[in-house]
């Protein structure tokens, strides 16, 4: 055992600080990246992009969803280590979900009932939380390759919080096609969408994570 | 531990000798019997905490990281050998340790000893007498003659028992940085 000792230590390299959220962020940028190119290529950008910047709701959007990512990521860096905990951060959530919905209750009633409907659903209504599913998956992807180099005890809850950062990530890219611009259709189906990629991450978690 | 993190490789072999130790406690306390499985795990769970030591949060205590590592090998061993555990799994939380106190104690002391060496000094006490190498084998790892080796090792071994003594001057608790090499 005393060579083994004598490898390892002879084997020791400085290690940087926030290695951590180092290899997350690498494993949440490449994927992220791939998805932009898939939403691209695959979708289209939206034809109206350079109206669309000018415009609140897209980075009304754009800021609820890397919101819900980022932090995910964050918990997600204290999780990906051996007993990590990361209790006082998750209650950040609640900050967007509150907005977003306070944004949508406010615009519903701000409308008159027969248009609320259409408000809520849009017309891609049923269509949208699987697109964002599916960009969730190159960053889904490219953090359990992160996680794997890391070493998570609690693997489902790290699972479930790579998927949220998976699934920010993926409707942050999906948010490049779409032109749908009612805060209701984002609370409802965008959310569905981001927490579908945290089910999907809590669900391969405990397989894909292990180390 | 936080010397460890930045290079200091013989703070790093002194780290690993209590920890293995420990690991070695841990696994034998869990596994009754069966000695060859507690010795392969506490060798994967010292690959596991070498590999992953970037994981090791600064703020943290390295034993409770190192205990959650040891925990997660064991179940996982389990679970990959499809037997249940002797005792429930909620034992394996945190370590009882009744019978450790004396030991502990002679360990912090040891450390303490440790901690007023140099790391040449460190490291060539920890191999000979804690870990049992031979004077030849530590004088072709270093590069020292053996007879280099042997005044190193018995000047160290002075210096320790100084310490210990409290005849050089060092602060006297136990508890300043004994844990954390």
């Amino acid at each position: 055992m005393s060579e083994l000792i004598d490898r390892l230590a002879a084997d020791l390299k400085p290690t940087p600080a926030g290695a951590v959220a180092a290899r997350l962020g690498l494993g949440l940028g490449a994927g992220a990246g791939v998805s932009v190119v898939l939403v691209g290529m695959g979708l289209g950008v939206r034809p109206d992009i350079g109206q669309a910047v000018l415009g609140a709701m897209f980075w009304i959007k754009l800021a609820y969803v890397a919101a819900l990512g980022l932090i995910g990521l964050w918990c997600a860096e204290r999780l990906a280590r051996p007993a990590g905990v990361a209790s006082r951060r998750l209650p950040l959530l609640l900050a967007p979900l509150l907005a977003i919905a306070a944004l949508a209750a406010w615009q519903m009633t701000a409308s008159a009932p027969p248009a609320r409907m259409g408000l809520m659903m849009g017309h891609s209504a049923r269509i949208c939380p699987w697109l964002i599913l599916a960009a969730s998956l190159p960053p889904l992807a490219g953090l359990v390759w992160a996680v794997r180099g890391l070493a998570p005890t609690r693997l489902r809850l790290t699972g479930a919080l790579i998927g949220l950062a998976a699934g920010g990530a993926g409707a942050a890219a999906y948010a490049l096609h779409c032109d749908e611009a009612a805060a209701p259709f984002v609370a409802v189906w965008y959310s569905l969408g981001v927490a579908g990629a945290a089910a999907l991450g809590a669900v391969l978690g405990p397989r894909s994570l292990r180390w | 531990m936080l010397r460890a993190l930045d290079g200091d490789a013989g703070a790093y072999r002194v780290l690993l000798a209590d920890l293995q130790e420990r690991l070695a406690a841990y696994f034998a306390r869990r596994l009754a019997a069966d000695r060859a499985t507690a010795e392969d795990l506490t060798q994967e769970a010292l690959l596991a905490i070498h590999a992953k030591r970037a994981t090791f949060d600064r703020t943290q205590a390295v034993t409770s990281w190192t205990y959650a590592i040891a925990k997660y090998k064991l179940i996982d061993h389990f679970r990959r050998t499809g037997r249940r555990p002797a005792s429930a799994l909620d034992d394996i939380a945190e370590p009882a340790a009744p019978d450790e106190s004396a030991a502990a104690e002679a360990r912090a002391d040891v450390l303490r000893g440790l901690e007023g060496l140099t790391p040449r000094a460190r490291d060539l006490v920890v191999s000979v007498k804690l870990q049992e190498q031979s004077i030849a084998e530590v004088a072709a790892r270093t590069g020292l003659s053996e007879s280099a080796v042997k005044v190193g090792v018995h000047r160290g071994f002075l210096k320790m028992a100084r310490r210990l003594r409290g005849q050089d001057g060092a602060p006297q608790d136990p508890a300043s940085g004994a844990d954390e090499p």
